[in-house]
């Protein structure tokens, strides 16, 4: 296994009494690079400020390659940020931010210039160098954020959110960007995102996060293919979120149909939450599958179709390449690999993670 | 689209009526008084009067005494401001009023409260006397006048500088503190450049009612201490000499001018210095 070089040790953070961290506990090795994914709210940045140094924990320490930093000031620690809301200079041009942290490390002229070169062509913006930040778009502030703290090397990069303004196409361009610079630098990235298909696509290590827990932390194959609990698979990828019994081991039922599945060690008899993704819900000609149903809903999306097929009032949701007709009655089969079994919330506690959406 | 337009001129309609009857009509006065003799002749002699020595004097000296009373304010609003941004990010909102609202008492209530203070038989030499030392000369100096004129327009400084100070972003305050510069390095690169446009501003609406004073310097200077406000005062309520009167307030409202358009510059020179570089750049 890599070094570690960050460990948040059980921290803790409220304000005015709200509980925003609830002992959370996370390791961080370096070069890797991590995605605290979660909604909006639950805390990611003020884990990141814990991190920089912009807040202190009211319970915990922060360990900074075997250091306790917790009280370090922000300009001491070996890492920078990319601001959410980028927070640009905005009494200096283009070039100046970037050059900001050189200059404070009092690095020669040349070395600046060739800095800023080297950074603005990374994001793409030659030629802004005299720009005032103030007339740029979302985008291209965003752009100079990143700049403006990549110049400086830290050993650990904090992105909050960083391509949150940029489209699509600019959002991929960047992405590949980052983890290039990522692996030329060996920086460690702890990022930020919304975005569970950026998460899933960047990430070394990937920890949902709601509502001030760490709902679950792994590899992005894990977090899709394992999920933990109800809100990791409703929060990772589209899902068929069933309740179920189990009721023995390799055996489940969902809505009285048995289905065949791996799992074991749920107990006898005993309500869960089964998670099938819509691409391993197979729809075969009636009389091959496990449950029939009447397709009520065909959508194309691309690569692939997707349909919504009623199974006895419930919906199930398959994604296939092979599209069938509105009206159509089906067959639905699973493989057994591909239910995945998750433990139903028991204490309030455990209630309080799971979201609506 | 057009109509909104027409009735949000309606709504500047008594604004204009204001400003005409409180402000043109009176400029005009003082500008035509200013530029004739007391028979209606068109004379530049009004105006030429600064030069005597005792108009000079009294001019140079009220700008000596106001540039002063506003380096005095700046050096005392800066810090309070800073002081009171953090108070209030601590939700500390009562320390603000506190602090904010005896500013705005009545300008003759306080001047007058300071001159019983500093008054021969004030407080202060009251105390002196008491504890068995001599009586100070406090009253009818310079620096009783400096001090009237902060005490009595340090809310003009604070107040924009606050706001500025306030309006600052905490996460770019953050960011500067990130990229490795210590709070010395934060103030001076970051948050100071960043308050320049509500100092400029202070600076601005102190330095023009302390250059214009003779409440002030009448109350604390005793009649002794001739500001250019002073003389202008009794050029129209003592001599009756309107045309003389007016004529050294408008030498006076071009140093106002002056002022008010190195402020404007000042504030928007970073600016168009700036837009200009890039422009030449393209
Ligand atoms: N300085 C503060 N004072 C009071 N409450 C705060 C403060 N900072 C954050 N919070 C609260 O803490 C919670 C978590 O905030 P945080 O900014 O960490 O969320 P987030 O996960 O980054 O959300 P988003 O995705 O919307 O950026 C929120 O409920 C927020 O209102
Ligand atoms: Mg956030």
């Amino acid at each position: 296994m890599k070094n570690e070089l960050i460990h948040l040790n059980h921290i803790s953070k409220s304000y005015n009494g709200k509980v925003v961290l609830d002992d959370l506990d996370l390791i961080i090795h370096e070069n890797e690079f991590v995605t605290i994914l979660g909604p909006s709210g639950c805390g990611k940045t003020t884990t990141l400020r814990i991190l920089a140094g912009f807040e202190t924990p009211d319970i915990g320490s922060v360990i900074f390659s075997g250091k306790d930093i917790t009280n370090l000031p922000p300009n001491k620690r070996q890492l920078n940020t990319v601001f959410q809301n980028y927070a640009l200079f905005t009494h200096m041009n283009v070039a100046e931010n970037i050059a900001f942290g050189l200059k404070i490390k009092k690095q020669s002229r040349s070395y600046i210039e060739d800095k800023i070169q080297y950074a603005l062509k990374l994001v793409g913006l030659e030629g802004f160098e005299k720009r005032s930040v103030n007339n740029l778009s979302g985008g291209q502030q965003q752009r100079v954020a990143i700049a403006r703290a990549i110049v400086n090397e830290p050993r650990v990069l904090l992105l909050d959110e960083p391509l949150g303004a940029l489209d699509l196409k600019l959002r991929q361009d960047m992405q590949y960007e980052l983890i290039r610079m990522k692996n030329e630098l060996s920086i460690t990235f702890i990022y930020v995102t919304h975005d569970q298909q950026e998460a899933l696509t960047m990430s070394d290590t990937i920890v949902v996060m709601n509502q001030g827990y760490i709902q679950q932390m792994g590899t992005p194959e894990e977090i899709y293919n394992e999920p933990e609990n109800a809100f990791v698979a409703d929060f990772i990828g589209d899902s068929n979120l069933f309740p179920g019994i189990f009721v023995r081991d390799e055996m489940i039922t969902i809505d009285g149909v048995p289905f065949a599945c791996v799992d074991t060690g749920f107990g006898t008899n005993k309500p869960v939450d089964i998670v099938i993704r819509p691409e391993d819900v197979d729809l075969v000609p009636c009389g091959q599958g496990t449950v029939s149903g009447v397709v009520t809903d065909l959508i194309f999306k691309g690569v692939h179709y997707e349909m919504c097929v009623d199974v006895n009032g419930r919906e199930w949701v398959s994604q296939s390449t092979m599209p069938c007709a509105v009206g159509e009655e089906v067959d639905i089969s699973v493989h057994p690999f591909n239910i995945q079994v998750m433990n139903k919330p028991e204490s309030e506690d455990e209630e309080a993670v799971k979201t609506d959406d | 689209m057009t109509k909104t337009r027409r009735i949000s001129g309606f709504l500047g309609l008594p604004f204009v009526f204001w400003a005409a009857a409180f402000i043109i009509i009176p400029l005009l006065m003082v500008v035509w008084y200013g530029l004739t003799d007391e028979n209606g002749a068109l004379t530049f002699a009004n105006i030429a009067a600064i030069a005597q020595p005792a108009h000079a004097k009294a001019l140079l000296l009220a700008l000596l005494l106001s540039l002063l009373a506003t380096a005095v304010c700046f050096l005392l609003a800066y810090p309070l401001c800073m002081f009171l941004v953090e108070a209030q990010k601590t939700s500390n909102s009562f320390l603000t009023m506190l602090l904010i609202v005896p500013m705005w008492m009545n300008f003759l209530l306080r001047t007058y409260a300071w001159q019983s203070i500093l008054e021969k038989t004030g407080i202060i030499n009251t105390f002196l006397t008491a504890i068995g030392l001599q009586p100070l000369r406090l009253i009818n100096t310079n620096g009783a006048i400096v001090l009237g004129m902060v005490y009595n327009f340090l809310p003009f400084m604070v107040l924009p500088i606050y706001n500025v100070l306030e309006d600052i972003d905490k996460n770019v305050i953050n960011a500067a503190r990130d990229l490795g510069a210590n709070g010395r390095q934060t103030f001076l690169k970051v948050i100071f450049p960043l308050s320049l446009p509500g100092v400029i501003s202070g600076i601005t609406m102190v330095f023009i009612p302390a250059l214009t004073t003779f409440v002030v310097s009448s109350l604390l200077g005793g009649g002794k201490i001739l500001l250019i406000g002073n003389v202008i005062e009794q050029e129209f309520m003592v001599a009756y000499d309107w045309n003389l009167g007016s004529g050294l307030s408008l030498v006076l409202l071009l140093f106002i001018i002056i002022n008010v358009v190195v402020s404007v510059i000042s504030e928007r020179g970073e600016e168009e210095l700036r837009r200009r570089k890039s422009d030449a750049e393209a």
